[in-house]
């Protein structure tokens, strides 16, 4: 077992697996192409194992029909299948009840959620967020949002960051000074850097959180997918994930919260199923978790996400970690031994399977270009985190990052072509 | 190295490493500034204008090697030509003077040089080949 994330590194994994016989189950990375393919931008997206494909087709082949509603076989047994794969997400990540698991359409909308049906009903005018400056845009723009609108009526609220370090990591002297004033209601943060792959100390920005009277909400939408995760042992309040980066389909997402969070909270958006008795003068709201769930859910795609969540516990998610840290280990002294190369990021120990990277005298932009000559594909731009860059004084990186099915051979792929690169360009 | 690499040297690395009409001017009859928000490619140019002519354009700004280079190249086919013929340049005339094949991300790339010439001059803000969507 993997210490709860956050905290001290990997022990050896009790559990192992073929990363080659994990490819097989891979239609993309299995089917011949012509030509080969490198896949390194997981981080983005991950790839889909045929188990989701299948589980998503035979629900659309056997039992298509709306959930909640029809008092027909098929319908109920949509409604099984959906509830079904809720109820595995909800173990996957260490849930108290399926009913803490609010399908969303994607991490992004799992935090609007907060924003919006929470922070909205409980902040007041001289409240503050803690944010850091390594956040993905989507935890970034909903607060800034929120805070415009706020400041434009008179009730302001004040956003803070944590700031970063030159090597990516979160300074957290400076939190007890963030919080010091007791102003704080919020703090937000992301576990695993997109850019970075630094995996964050939630666990400890949690407690100095609570005991500030803060509640704290975790963007896991890259450890979820990596790391094991009991959302309680985080110390979070809010959890957002998305499944596209889980072997799953998009267009789904979870936001975890304390029931009795969810229960306190006005619903986020009006519709159809998340109401329990309407009249024409207002509405019931409906018990959790389908108070949160308007209108016509994207019923194809949970039961896709409880299939891949079904193929990650099969793997094993410390074993999921072994093999991501593993290969960053093997990828990190390759990429560093070539001239002008400089790698971006803490050190091995302190993080998941995020490589970013500058070439000197290349934009990034040209070496993916380069790079997908060879059919290696790898990020390259702000990755949607522009004030991380901006701190770390670099426009834009490449980033590399992996999954359960990426092998060597794509890291050296990647190296062949960095050599190319710097040829092209002759530098 | 491949057919493509080559061509890429040839074509866009050298206008990269050595760009044609790189810089500003001092004092400009109009000056125009464009970027692309997915990538923060940038690209100023300063232009003289008299008797209907582009009498003398500069460009400066930071980017990939493409739009640098897409960007040099437009200075150095406009300079000293009527308005009315640098009007009629179309995305396929930039694509042509890059001489290489672009993938649909790189195009915005290849073609920001083009777009800031055209909103600049003619109050034509859309990209170019994209006037209709
Ligand atoms: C750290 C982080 N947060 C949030 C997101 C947003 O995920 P989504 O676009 O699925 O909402 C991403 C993915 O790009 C991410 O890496």
């Amino acid at each position: 077992m993997v210490p709860a994330p956050g905290s001290a590194p990997a022990p050896a994994p009790a559990r192992t697996f073929d990363a080659r016989a994990v490819r097989a189950q891979f239609p993309i990375l299995r089917e011949p192409r012509e030509q080969p393919l490198f896949y390194l931008d997981s981080a983005a997206t991950s790839q889909k194992p045929d188990a989701v494909l299948q589980a998503m087709d035979r629900y659309y082949s056997t039992c298509n029909a709306n959930i909640h509603r029809g008092v027909y076989a098929i319908a109920e047994q949509a409604t099984a299948a959906y509830e079904d794969a809720r109820r595995r997400v909800a173990a996957f990540v260490g849930a108290g009840s399926p009913r803490e698991i609010i399908f969303t359409r994607n991490s992004t909308e799992a935090i609007n959620l907060v924003a919006y049906a929470w922070a909205r009903s409980t902040l007041r005018a001289g409240d503050a967020i803690v944010l850091t400056e390594m956040e993905h845009h989507s935890n970034l723009v909903p607060w800034h949002m929120l805070a415009e609108e706020w400041n434009a009526r008179g009730t302001a609220i004040e956003l803070r960051f944590i700031p970063i370090t030159p090597q990516g990591e979160l300074d957290l002297s400076v939190l007890p000074a963030l919080l010091a004033d007791g102003r704080v209601k919020l703090v937000s943060v992301v576990h695993v850097s997109n850019v970075l792959g630094t995996i964050n100390p939630v666990v400890e920005i949690a407690r100095q959180a609570h005991a500030a009277g803060a509640r704290v909400l975790i963007d896991a939408s890259q450890s979820v997918p990596h790391l094991p995760i009991e959302v309680r042992e985080l110390g979070a309040d809010f959890v957002a994930f998305t499944g596209h980066k889980m072997l799953g389909p998009t267009g789904i997402g979870v936001l975890w919260a304390r029931r009795e969070i969810l229960e306190a909270m006005p619903p986020f958006m009006g519709g159809g199923e998340m109401i329990r008795e309407v009249k024409l003068s207002g509405s019931k709201w409906n018990e959790l978790p389908w108070k949160f769930e308007a209108g016509t859910m994207p019923i194809a795609e949970a039961i896709g996400l409880g299939a891949a969540v079904d193929y990650l516990t099969a793997l094993g998610m410390d074993a999921v970690f072994a093999h991501d840290r593993e290969l960053t280990a093997y990828a990190l002294p390759r990429l560093a031994a070539i001239p002008g190369v400089r790698l971006m990021g803490p050190a091995l120990e302190r993080r998941a399977g995020v490589v970013a990277f500058t070439l000197e005298g290349v934009h990034p932009h040209d070496v993916a270009t380069v790079l997908d000559r060879d059919g290696v594909a790898v990020r390259a731009g702000h990755h949607c985190a522009m004030p991380l860059h901006e701190k770390l004084g670099v426009p834009a990186s490449a980033r590399a990052s992996f999954h359960c099915y990426s092998v060597p051979e794509d890291v050296d792929a990647l190296v062949r072509g960095l050599h190319r690169t710097r040829h092209v360009f002759g530098s | 190295m491949s057919e493509w690499d080559e061509l890429f040297r040839e074509n866009i690395l050298d206008h990269y490493r050595n760009p044609r009409n790189r810089g500003v001017l001092e004092h400009p009859d109009l000056t125009y500034e464009d970027a692309n928000p997915l990538c923060g490619d940038r690209i100023r140019m300063d232009f003289k204008i008299s008797d209907g002519r582009i009498e003398e354009v500069r460009f400066s700004g930071h980017g990939c090697s493409i739009s640098q280079a897409s960007a040099s190249m437009l200075c150095e086919e406009i300079e000293g030509k009527p308005l009315d013929e640098v009007k009629k340049l179309s995305r396929e005339d930039v694509l042509e003077m890059l001489g290489i094949e672009l993938g649909p991300v790189r195009l915005k790339c290849a073609l920001l040089a083009l777009k800031t010439l055209k909103a600049g001059v003619y109050g034509l803000p859309q990209w170019p080949g994209e006037e209709d969507a």
